[in-house]
């Protein structure tokens, strides 16, 4: 199996492709830096305006670990679309390119090749996740310091001490790392079904961001399904920073992702083990 | 000689459509075994159940005598193949594709292997060119060295001329004899070039429209030297009429109000068109056709499309 | 002739108690400043708690800064402090520096179990933001313990003061300070956030609510100095 996985490996990292999402994560979070650089108290006016009429706040808020959590924030929308990039390719692509059938008359058993190609597309989107980390963290707190975390949440102000956050964004990468896993576990599920890797990414990403949206809306009518929407769970990487964290709140969401990995991975290698391929 | 492949009563439904009905042959080891049928008539489907890429709806299938079901990663260690045209990765490079494929072939293979399949199929100076460069030629020849790198047993070959001028094809043809009458392996190959299945094949097996029509040598099935000829006279009834009281009435293949096809070994036909003669049938015209095709014809529905395309 | 002299004082002090005892109001404050004025400037460490209904921050370790006559300022070391708006009124020699306010008696009460003088302070300016302060003394050490100022801005303060160690000097031990909080909302499209599902129990109503920041100070350094600087 490890063979196998380094052909897979091999074969995502030989493609252009793959280095898409890893430029356009730099940029956005090279973007959202400069940002912060020129003018972050600018960016911080539209949060903190009811705040600073009541209170004087001292200190550096514009600091690292602030911009990491915007950039956190930002991308962690973002990233599952460049995800399903690659998840969405990963049997479809195959079929598509005409190398699936000349793949499955190795003496590979379905759920091998299946499992291999599920393990690299989540290597890939660990990689993603740690580049991501690398420059959103580590880069941000060279460039702007630390000082404490302040978090703006819609119906309260969480302020974290500098010493106790690192450890909350391993956390906070750890679940991460989860979420985008599902992600990638459901445009796996798709790739199978398709012969061009197009629908597949095209459906992931319409899915996600509708359900995104369902997330985010503030309607009494949609908070009742948000409980049941994984885009809903995938945004449990806050929970890391709550004082204090709920963990129950945050394995639950974690416990519920991983079901949804399990359910949509073995769904997909069950299908494909029946699938006559025809292409 | 034991059978490298026994498929037993194979058939697969696709729905309503019977993509291959009941099908049974039997491939024997270190023969070139042709598989012969016109666009859909299920050779893909039935390659493609050859190599599991497909469930058959019914029917057994036996490779190097061990259940395909049960033992499939055993045979493909010994198999071979290319289906349809070879589809690789065009952003590797042509040894890159090579090795890939090696890798996955569950053999251990000799590191000087790879630089001999290049030499065999003539890429070895491209062999670093990404395969996006390459010419449908030159994709046919690197999937026969994919195909081969493992030393397989059998190979299996879905239209493996595709693509190639006229010295590729000679390449491939005698590629194919060496494999199977100088190395011993067995190659099963699918064409719809009657000409090069008739010069290279053992065995062979036609089917049309999922169902076998004829299976055996093919000396058995057709003598090469035979040929079908095919007359015209002023009177097709008259004349029909006369050679059914003569010697010849046993040579009669078909016959319709425009013409009758008489089966002869080209040594008969001078004397039988001095019969004609003698028998006052007014001959407009004598032609001879090539005896596979029109066996093949005879046999499949293709006849029907080559009268349309006629008239 | 001293029956009458005693008379005298006695009708005096309860017929026209504003006159009599106006002054000792005035030297009350008076006490109360010169004990402060002692401290010319101090530097202090402190462990600050904010108890606000949207706020949730940890106890935290402060540096607390004082030049006279009004620098004050609170820093946290490689953090964010959070002050109430008005909070250099936390500073007690603000509250009573300079003479331009009318003293009002208020009488007596009882704070934890010891009377203190309650004195109300009616700025003169009528511009000024402060509308009225009032004190609550302990007269016999000099003591503010308690002060409520309403503002025309930012409505009423309540500063309640503890004493130790410090008490000399005129410095708590501990400074509570309890302020009106304004609601605070932002629209979750923007802030992305996890819904639990969980029904969330209704809070009272924003109009009353309050917020506390309480100061335990630990250790003052005072009339050592302290740079300018500081109170950028």
């Amino acid at each position: 199996m490890w063979k196998l996985l380094k052909i897979e490996l091999f074969k995502i990292f030989r493609r252009p492709r793959t280095y898409i999402a890893f430029a356009a994560i730099a940029a956005i979070i090279t973007l959202i830096q400069l940002a912060f650089y020129s003018d972050g108290e600018a960016f911080l006016q539209f949060g903190m305006q009811s705040l600073k009429e009541t209170f004087d706040i001292n200190g550096k808020i514009v600091n690292g670990y602030l911009v990491c959590y915007v950039i956190l924030q930002t991308l962690l929308i973002h990233v599952p679309l460049l995800i399903a990039l690659i998840a969405g390719d990963a049997v479809a692509g195959e079929a598509n390119m005409g190398t699936l059938r000349l793949l499955l008359t190795k003496p590979v058993s379905r759920s091998q090749f299946m499992w291999t190609k599920f393990m690299a597309t989540v290597i890939y989107t660990l990689l993603l996740l740690v580049f991501m980390a690398a420059l959103a963290l580590f880069l941000s707190v060279s460039i702007f310091g630390t000082s404490d975390l302040i978090i703006l949440k819609s119906e309260t102000i969480v302020i974290l001490d500098r010493h106790d956050i690192l450890w909350r964004y391993f956390g906070a990468f750890g679940f991460a790392a989860i979420a985008m896993t599902t992600v990638a576990s459901l445009a796996f599920l798709l790739s199978v079904f398709a012969e061009n890797s197009i629908g597949p990414i095209v459906a992931t990403m319409s899915i996600v961001i509708l359900f995104t949206i369902l997330t985010t809306m503030d309607i009494p009518f949609f908070n009742a399904i948000k409980p049941f929407l994984f885009t809903n769970h995938m945004l449990n990487w806050k929970g890391f920073f709550e004082e204090p964290v709920n963990y129950r709140e945050v394995l639950k969401s974690a416990t519920i992702l991983i079901g949804h990995i399990v359910f949509f991975v073995f769904t997909a290698i069950a299908i494909f083990k029946k699938k006559d391929i025809l292409s | 000689m034991s059978a490298i492949i026994n498929v037993h009563h194979l058939s697969k439904q696709f729905g309503e459509i019977s993509a291959v009905s009941n099908l049974s042959f039997s491939v024997k080891k270190g023969e070139v075994y042709g598989f012969l049928g016109q666009n859909g008539a299920g050779k893909s489907t039935t390659i493609r159940m050859l190599l599991t890429l497909i469930r058959p709806t019914e029917g057994d299938i036996e490779i190097l005598g061990l259940n395909l079901r049960k033992h499939r990663k055993q045979i493909l260690r010994q198999t071979g193949a290319i289906i349809e045209k070879p589809d690789l990765y065009k952003y590797l490079t042509a040894m890159e594709n090579l090795r890939l494929f090696a890798a996955m072939s569950g053999v251990k293979i000799p590191g000087k292997r790879y630089a001999e399949q290049m030499e065999m199929v003539g890429l070895t100076e491209r062999a670093d060119s990404k395969v996006k460069t390459f010419s449908q030629g030159m994709k046919q020849r690197l999937g026969i060295a994919i195909a081969l790198v493992h030393d397989p047993q059998l190979i299996i070959l879905d239209e493996p001329t595709n693509g190639l001028d006229p010295q590729g094809i000679a390449d491939v043809r005698n590629l194919i004899l060496h494999l199977s009458k100088d190395l011993g392996k067995t190659v099963f190959v699918s064409s719809h070039l009657l000409n090069e299945i008739e010069q290279i094949a053992d065995s062979m097996l036609i089917i049309d429209k999922g169902k076998k029509m004829a299976e055996g040598k093919v000396t058995d099935l057709f003598n090469p030297l035979d040929t079908i000829v095919e007359l015209e006279t002023g009177d097709n009834n008259d004349a029909l009429e006369k050679l059914k009281q003569s010697a010849w009435k046993d040579y009669i293949q078909e016959y319709d109000s425009k013409k009758i096809l008489v089966k002869l070994g080209k040594e008969d036909i001078p004397s039988f068109a001095r019969q004609l003669i003698q028998m006052n049938i007014e001959i407009h015209s004598l032609s001879g056709r090539h005896s596979l095709e029109d066996y093949f014809l005879t046999l499949t529905t293709a006849n029907k499309h080559v009268e349309t395309f006629k008239n | 002739m001293k029956t009458i002299q005693i008379l005298f004082v006695i009708i005096c002090t309860h017929s026209f108690p504003q006159f009599c005892f106006s002054q000792s109001e005035a030297a009350l404050i008076k006490g109360v400043k010169n004990k402060l004025d002692k401290v010319n400037n101090y530097q202090a460490d402190g462990v600050m708690t904010i108890d606000v209904s949207f706020i949730k921050v940890p106890p935290s370790a402060v540096k607390v800064y004082y030049k006279k006559p009004d620098k004050f300022n609170v820093k946290k070391d490689g953090g964010i402090s959070i002050l109430p708006k008005g909070s250099a009124s936390v500073n007690l020699n603000s509250i009573i520096s300079g003479e331009n306010y009318t003293i009002v008696p208020a009488g007596n009460t009882v704070l934890e179990n010891s009377t203190v003088r309650i004195i109300k302070l009616l700025p003169n300016d009528e511009n000024s933001d402060v509308v009225v302060t009032s004190l609550y003394i302990d007269e016999k050490k000099l003591l503010i313990r308690k002060s409520v100022i309403t503002t025309k801005e930012s409505g009423t303060y309540e500063i309640e003061m503890a004493y130790g160690k410090y008490s000399e000097w005129g410095l708590p031990d501990k400074v509570i300070f309890i302020f009106n909080t304004k609601d605070y909302k932002l629209p979750k499209g923007v802030t992305f956030e996890y819904e639990s599902g969980e029904k969330k129990p209704k809070t009272a109503n924003s109009e009353n609510k309050k917020g506390k920041v309480e100061i335990a100070y630990s250790s003052y350094i005072i009339n050592k100095g302290v740079p300018d600087s500081y109170f950028k």
